[in-house]
């Protein structure tokens, strides 16, 4: 790592040669594998000369819990747990993207009121994945007032969630041919809400930062990355439109009737700190017309495909019909075959395109289960963005990145 | 928009009998081919003048302990975002020579995927400028994701369930 012509042996001068020579002289730091300014646990060893980056190396896998391998043991309904703690900021498009893969590998095809309703909870996972990782590069840029007055939203999606599904963080939401259950109207009403009152809070908090001068100095220009490097190193995600790329696999490849909705891609020009901020920005705006859409054309119906063999039938009926009850017994043990076949499918997460291969030998789990992580698949440009800039850009630029801890190790 | 057979075509007119074992699985065009003719079909892919296969999605291995001569099979899925048509590529190699060439002169992500499939099932990709294990630690001495490696201890016997036979 240490390059020739700065070798720090070479500072050992005669005392007679007049005042010390100063030779440049790298520094080995450790940045992490706990440090505050990380938000998980990564380490980057860095070799600084003085303040600049020279290059830097990063560890990963302090939480690698072996999901791959996990799931060739478990029924397919019980890996959608494993998939709530991959990007545990948008647990929801996790979910739903495993539920798809599956409905894809079995042939179930789902009512458009279910499809809407994942839409919905997709999209507010999307808000608020872009708020933590907005809100919290405005915290490492020194403006804690922003991070502020955007968490109490993020708060009321988690109430969102806590009402579709009953659990905040990790969602394990809908189920393997729908939603577990309908949207009550108490979810409704704090949907509804949520459209009024989260419009003002963005364009406060846009107010505070977009032309906010202390924070353009500390982005712009931080950490660009060409299109082509971008692609190269297999951004995708706000990150690759940041750079230019129109890429957004809602709507390349559409899936839960993504078609139906009038939204645009924002792209952003030079791929820096600031681009990455600004596409975030304008994609809760899109999030926001895509929910506002699919609230206003819910169709009515049923939230749940007619798929006995894989979807857990009402309470009530297993208590009083024999055929639910076997069903239930069923799936719960996780006694239904699936097919053999290969699949891929893939959905827009929080931070990229998140992918799922699955193999099914024909039997209860997945023969073989790989999960394409972007932001492990774009976190090895880091050192590349890094370098010649200063230690506070790096963690500016780790931050606009949304790396999640949980997603790149798997 | 290309169609499958249309890609199909143009890549059996170039490789002839290189490529083989041509299927699409829920509409993703799949075929094989050999560890030598890895990079060469790449290097075509992503230089076609019109499927421009430019952007490489994943690399993966999967582990067939049965199939005699094709235990390992390394999968590539590749995406031409001009023409929004995926593919995937995949090569089985023998469990006695796990040898595959890098493709990272091609593509700069295929570094810390072709590190993670090294990592779990010990597939050597050949000319990687930094082949060392990127989620376990260095100090283990067996590839986890192989099969003969049960996740859970064979011999335990509160685990049996006799109604079920697992």
């Amino acid at each position: 790592m240490v390059s020739e012509e700065l070798d720090i042996t070479k500072n050992n001068l005669p005392a007679e040669q007049g005042p010390i020579q100063y030779v440049n002289e790298l520094t080995t730091l450790n940045l992490g594998p706990t440090h505050p300014a990380t938000h998980g646990i990564f380490q980057n060893i860095l070799q600084m000369d003085g303040e600049k980056i020279v290059s830097g190396e990063q560890t990963i896998g302090y939480i690698h819990r072996a999901f791959e391998k996990i799931a060739e043991r478990r029924p397919f309904y019980q890996i959608t747990t494993l998939t709530d703690r991959m990007n545990y900021c948008s647990s929801p498009i996790n979910n739903m993207g495993w539920h798809m893969t599956v409905e894809k590998l079995l042939g179930i095809d789902i009512p458009k009121r279910a499809q809407y309703i994942r839409v919905i909870m997709m999209e507010l996972a999307r808000l608020s994945d872009h708020l933590i990782c907005n809100g919290i590069l405005g915290v490492d840029t020194g403006a804690f007032t922003g991070f502020l007055y955007i968490y109490q939203e993020r708060e009321n999606i988690y109430e969102i969630y806590e009402e579709v599904c009953g659990a905040r963080l990790t969602t394990n939401m809908g189920r393997i041919g729908g939603m577990e259950r309908d949207l009550s109207p108490t979810a409704i009403r704090k949907i509804k809400e949520l459209l009024v009152r989260f419009p003002k809070v963005l364009r406060e908090f846009e107010n505070l930062f977009n032309r906010n001068r202390i924070f353009m100095d500390r982005v712009v220009n931080v950490g660009a990355i060409s299109a082509e490097r971008a692609l190269s190193y297999g951004f995708t995600g706000p990150n690759l439109r940041a750079a230019g790329v129109d890429y957004d696999v809602r709507v390349m490849n559409p899936y839960s009737s993504y078609q139906d909705f009038e939204f645009d891609i924002p792209v952003g020009k030079s791929g820096d700190t600031y681009d990455r901020f600004m596409v975030r920005n304008e994609e809760m705006w899109q999030s926001l017309r895509i929910i506002q859409q699919a609230m206003d054309n819910l169709p009515e119906g049923p939230f749940y495909a007619d798929a006995p063999q894989y979807y857990l039938p009402p309470k009530q009926e297993v208590y009083k019909n024999m055929e639910a009850l076997i069903y239930h017994f069923k799936i719960v043990m996780g006694e239904i075959d699936a097919p053999v076949g290969e699949v891929y499918h893939a959905v827009e997460g929080g931070n990229g395109e998140l992918g799922f291969y699955l193999i099914s030998d024909g039997g209860r789990a997945p023969y073989r289960l790989h999960f394409r992580r972007p932001c492990f698949i774009y976190y090895q440009a880091y050192p590349e963005m890094c370098k010649g800039l200063t230690l506070s850009d790096a963690i500016v630029i780790m931050s606009s990145m949304n790396v999640i801890a949980g997603e790149l190790d798997a | 928009m290309l169609t499958n057979e249309e890609v199909a075509k143009a890549i059996i007119t170039q490789f002839g009998e290189n490529v083989s074992d041509f299927d699409d699985p829920y509409d993703l065009l799949t075929f094989a081919t050999s560890r030598e003719q890895i990079i060469p079909v790449f290097t075509y892919l992503k230089g076609h003048s019109t499927f421009q296969f430019g952007f490489l999605t994943d690399i993966t291995a999967v582990h067939y302990p049965d199939s005699v001569g094709k235990e390992f099979c390394v999968v590539y899925h590749v995406h031409s975002l001009t023409n929004n048509f995926r593919l995937r590529i995949k090569v089985y190699l023998t469990a006695d020579d796990v040898h595959i060439p890098t493709l990272t002169p091609l593509f700069a992500s295929a570094n810390w995927m072709e590190r993670e499939t090294f990592d779990l099932f010990g597939i050597i990709f050949d000319g990687h400028p930094d082949l060392r294990r990127i989620l376990n630690m260095e100090e283990m001495d067996y590839y986890p994701m192989r099969k003969e490696y049960p996740l859970e201890d064979g011999t335990r016997e509160d685990k049996i369930d006799a109604l079920f036979g697992r």
